[in-house]
């Protein structure tokens, strides 16, 4: 055989294996397509929805500036002005800060970690279509005059009033839940592809510096997110059944709701200012044409604000009249939290001092913005400080700083990544003249509409008014507002003019036009695959540093260059070293994703008018689609334990327990949940400090159902440990028996825990104590009820033969729920039933 | 197999001084606002104020501990950053360093939380 044989068959190779994997990722023809699940799409798709959106939400604002322009103005009617505004900040953060970062993230992080897919390509389609339809059932309803109008935080008493919030305030509550729910998967899709699906040899000291980000924004969100659906659960409660959580006349409290809706809301506002920083940390380097400057500080900065950022809630409960004691140990960690943010911007000044500044369009969006930042952080760090915040509270001041804060510290880093990262959607680039005049039209614009604002809060124009008086210092403030609104206004419709033009006449230009050196450069905008090759990275710029790189990837020279059985596969590494451990299957191409979200999204839209029977047939149609998904999808059993990956290298096909990423999607889910369950427990607490009987002379529910609900629920976790145990020694007959205990076991203890509130006639209409007991008893049951679920898909994975000692991943799955409903039962059983003895 | 729980292990190590952190302001704050709303007989402010004064001071010893581990684990600082070969033993460098800056900051964000305690006598109201 000559050379050149041997050449022309390695290319004939070549050839088919990218025939194999163009088949094995390509996206089903026609209407079909919309069942993809690949990142690339559901990335654009997510983007696009929070882009139109964040349109729809500046669009309401518009009008709110037209309405404000002059004073005693009748443009829109206070009412319609009120749903404006709510839906404008609903929006601007529900539907377009936090979701597009998610759309991003999906986009990026495979090929920027060198993986093919992020491990749950189904969640991630789940979560989208969830978004969409929680979304358009929100922004519709102002076209029937039923949005929500009670402000973006929706504090009770008003919003619990029937008579001053109609249905809007439920459409927020439980399309809001439903978008949370989104999030939630996205973050345990982020944190496990973060962690799990990087290239081998990319440790986390070579962690781009984006994946650091975000893996500390999708643990936020587990620990942030849960807090406000716990609030819903009770607020919607109160709206749907008058369980008085929130009535003082009953022993409730409304500052129950502030708490926990600014738990969540203030590590909201470091949910989307962080991406947008990460964008920063990508662009910068490039830019400066050097590696970034303190690498280390950055995730001393990223990590930091994320603990820190828990650490502020109540700043913005400071006029509540809570004691002056506790209002300073929220003030002092309001300061402390200047520190890691400071330290970013100056590693990027540092970054920029150190390389030579390519001063381009991208460049000018991301440090404009910080200059605009740096703005609401220093007005930030004003309002933190108690006595000024009583001054400013809920006047224009407060709306001038959040805006400084969250279009300087997104919004801008944003659009700067969509200038950015543009190249990578269609090989071309977008306009620099555009973009010019776009960064110059919003910058002026926005100083414009909201630097005035400042001043008119100082002047004491409150916030959310709907009109004004004229001659008492507002008028010509307001209409600088509104004229400098429309000049941003007008830059971003150049934004949009430039990404929605006809490009095709433009040349398709190279693969990585700023000449950056991070891995996510080498994606391949014509193909569905994600990456040619998986490679091994030893740089954190494996662009500038690896010689070779691209090419090497792109002829297939590394690990997984074909798809030999057909099947979309990733491979997951170590957490620290990036060492590969397995090669993955993920899931392909499916309806399934999009039925079970829409039918959940069914479920909370007849809640929302009541129509129970409705309810409960999306109810079981969710049901049945998400069983479905797991029993299709998930848990594969490989024709052959192991796989030739290349380059040598052999890997299992199926692992199961710590190491696989399906635990991990288990155990990050259920801290969400355990969040939520805590945030409960929290309430439980809360109504005791603030009431001298918090009980209100209300029998409680006993002793004696109580523990025997514990030890059921005890007895029934110590049957799911045996059965695990048994399962491994491969006794089927014995873990099928184990598992039909453990369910009568956990049925009992389900049915004990109802009894106690029940034998004693706990009327939860009539005291927030039985109310809040019965929630806890309730968010007991369904866990039980899921559980069962749970068992019952065990039982019959076990009898189609697909449990087993080797294949046990849905059990060991299980048995880790069960440690989390274990812990769920204890702590709710001993406080509803012990702790009125204690007190 | 037992490389999982060796990791899991080494990367919780990272968050041990903002976790103290988080557990000096939770018990600052839950202790204050207990005390505030029903102000227990034999309790009085400044005894509480003395409590968190002691917790304080072991939250700070605490962060001192991890401090110095991750100095350890940063090799006392004979390498410097950026730590960005790829190594095993730059990586456990890395790991060090940024421990070590996260325990700088939650030490100064633990002073920070404790300073109300110095200046506020009561509760007000």
């Amino acid at each position: 055989m000559t050379d050149r044989d041997r050449h022309d068959r390695t290319d004939e190779n070549r050839r088919e294996e990218e025939a194999q994997l163009r088949r094995v990722w390509s996206n089903p023809p026609g209407l079909g397509y919309w069942t993809s699940v690949n990142n690339t799409q559901i990335g654009l798709w997510y983007g696009s929805a929070a882009f139109a959106f964040m349109l729809f939400a500046g669009v309401l604002a518009l009008l709110v500036r037209v309405q404000l322009a002059v004073p005693d103005n009748d443009f829109l009617s206070a009412d319609l002005f009120n749903q404006a505004f709510t839906l404008h900040g609903t929006v601007m953060m529900f539907l377009f800060a936090v979701p597009i970062f998610e759309a991003v993230a999906v986009f990026l992080l495979p090929p920027m970690l060198g993986a093919r897919e992020l491990p749950f390509p189904r969640l991630s389609a789940f979560g989208f279509w969830s978004f969409l339809l929680g979304g358009i059932f929100v922004c519709g309803s102002i076209f029937f005059n039923a949005a929500p109008n009670g402000g973006w935080f929706m504090y009770p008493p008003l919003s619990t009033d029937p008579d001053y919030s109609g249905i809007g305030a439920d459409i927020w509550l439980l399309g809001l839940s439903f978008i949370e729910v989104a999030s939630i998967a996205a973050a345990v899709e982020l944190i496990v592809g973060i962690m799990k699906c990087r290239a081998p040899g990319m440790r986390i000291n070579m962690m781009p510096l984006f994946a650091w980000y975000l893996l500390i924004v999708a643990g936020m969100i587990l620990f942030a997110f849960p807090p406000l659906i716990a609030g819903d659960i009770l607020f919607e409660m109160q709206r749907m059944f008058d369980w008085p959580f929130f009535d003082v006349t009953r022993g409730g409290d409304p500052l129950l709701w502030q708490h926990l809706f600014w738990i969540f809301g203030h590590p909201e506002v470091y949910i989307i200012f962080l991406p947008a920083i990460a964008l920063m940390a990508m662009i910068v380097p490039t830019f400066a044409q050097r590696p970034i400057v303190g690498y280390s500080w950055i995730v001393l900065a990223a990590v930091g604000t994320g603990f820190l950022s828990f650490g502020l809630w109540v700043h913005h409960m400071f006029t509540t009249g809570l004691p002056q004691i506790s209002l300073a140990f929220f003030s002092a960690a309001s300061e402390a939290v200047a520190i890691p943010t400071g330290v970013q911007i100056f590693v990027f000044i540092a970054t920029m001092l150190a390389g030579r500044v390519i001063f381009s369009v991208p460049m000018l969006f991301g440090t404009g913005g910080l200059a605009i930042f740096i703005i609401g952080g220093l007005t930030g760090v004003m309002v933190a400080l108690v006595p000024i915040d009583w001054q400013a509270h809920d006047t224009y001041f407060i709306v001038a700083h959040l805006h400084y804060v969250l279009i300087g510290g997104m919004l801008f880093p944003i659009i700067a990544g969509v200038y950015y990262y543009y190249p990578l959607i269609g090989s071309r680039k977008l306009s620099d003249r555009f973009g010019k005049i776009a960064f110059w039209l919003m910058f002026a614009g926005f100083n414009l509409a909201f630097f005035p604002m400042h001043i008119t809060g100082l002047r004491g124009m409150p916030r959310r008014v709907f009109t004004y008086p004229e001659g008492i210092g507002w008028d010509w403030l307001n209409l600088l507002s509104t004229v400098g609104a429309f000049v941003f206004a007008a830059g971003v419709a150049v934004v949009v003019i430039d990404v929605v033009r006809p490009k095709h006449r433009q040349s398709k230009g190279e693969q990585n036009p700023w000449r950056a050196g991070t891995l996510e450069w080498i994606s391949e905008p014509e193909e569905n695959w994600g990456v040619r090759s998986i490679p091994i990275i030893d740089s954190r710029y494996p662009l500038w540093d690896q010689p070779g790189l691209v090419d090497d990837i792109r002829s297939g020279r590394f690990y997984l260059p074909h798809a030999r059985e057909g099947r979309r596969e990733t491979l997951v590494t170590s957490v620290l070293d990036a060492k590969p451990i397995q090669c993955l299957r993920v899931g392909g191409t499916s309806r399934l994703t999009i039925v079970s979200a829409l039918s959940l999204g069914g479920v909370f839209v007849a809640l929302t008018f009541h129509w129970w029977i409705t309810g409960v047939l999306f109810g079981a149609v969710t049901l049945a689609a998400i069983l479905a998904w797991l029993w299709t999808g998930t848990n594969d059993i490989p024709e052959k334990p192991e796989k030739d990956v290349g380059l040598g290298l052999t890997l299992p096909l199926y692992i199961s327990g710590p190491q696989s990423v399906g635990w991990w999607g288990m155990f990050i889910t259920m801290v969400g949940d355990g969040t939520a369950f805590g945030s409960l427990v929290f309430g439980y607490f809360f109504y005791w400090t603030i009431h001298e009987d918090f009980t209100a002379g209300i029998s409680g529910p006993g002793v004696a159902w109580p523990m025997a609900s514990l030890a059921m629920f005890v007895a029934g976790w110590l049957t799911m440990l045996l059965a695990r145990w048994v399962n491994e020694k491969d006794w089927t007959v014995g873990t099928r028996a184990l598992l039909i205990a453990a369910s009568v076991l956990t049925a009992g203890g389900g049915i004990a825990a109802f009894a106690g509130p029940w034998s004693f006639a706990m009327d939860p209409q009539a005291h927030v104590y039985p109310a809040i007991v019965w929630v806890l008893v309730l968010w007991l049951m369904a866990h039980a009820a899921v559980g069962l679920i749970m068992l019952f898909y065990c039982l019959a994975r076990s009898l189609a033969g697909r449990l087993s000692a080797a294949y046990d991943m849905d059990l060991r799955n299980v048995v880790l729920y069960w440690h989390f409903l274990t812990v769920t039962a204890v702590t709710t059983l001993c406080v509803i039933g012990l702790f009125p003895l204690a007190r | 197999m037992s490389i999982f729980p060796r990791e899991i292990e080494s990367l919780w190590t990272l968050f041990t001084a903002p976790v103290v952190w988080a557990f000096h302001f939770l018990a600052c704050y839950v202790g204050m606002a207990l005390y505030c709303a029903r102000r227990p007989a034999g309790l009085d402010h400044d005894m509480l104020r003395l409590g968190l004064g002691a917790v304080t001071a072991i939250a700070l010893a605490a962060i001192v501990v991890s401090a110095w581990l991750a100095w350890r684990q940063w090799g006392f600082g004979t390498d410097d950053p950026p730590h960005d070969d790829a190594t095993r033993k730059d990586r456990r460098l890395f790991q060090g360093f940024a421990t070590l800056l996260l325990s700088g900051l939650s030490f100064i964000a633990v002073i920070f939380t404790a300073l109300p305690l110095l200046f506020i006598e009561g509760c007000f109201p």
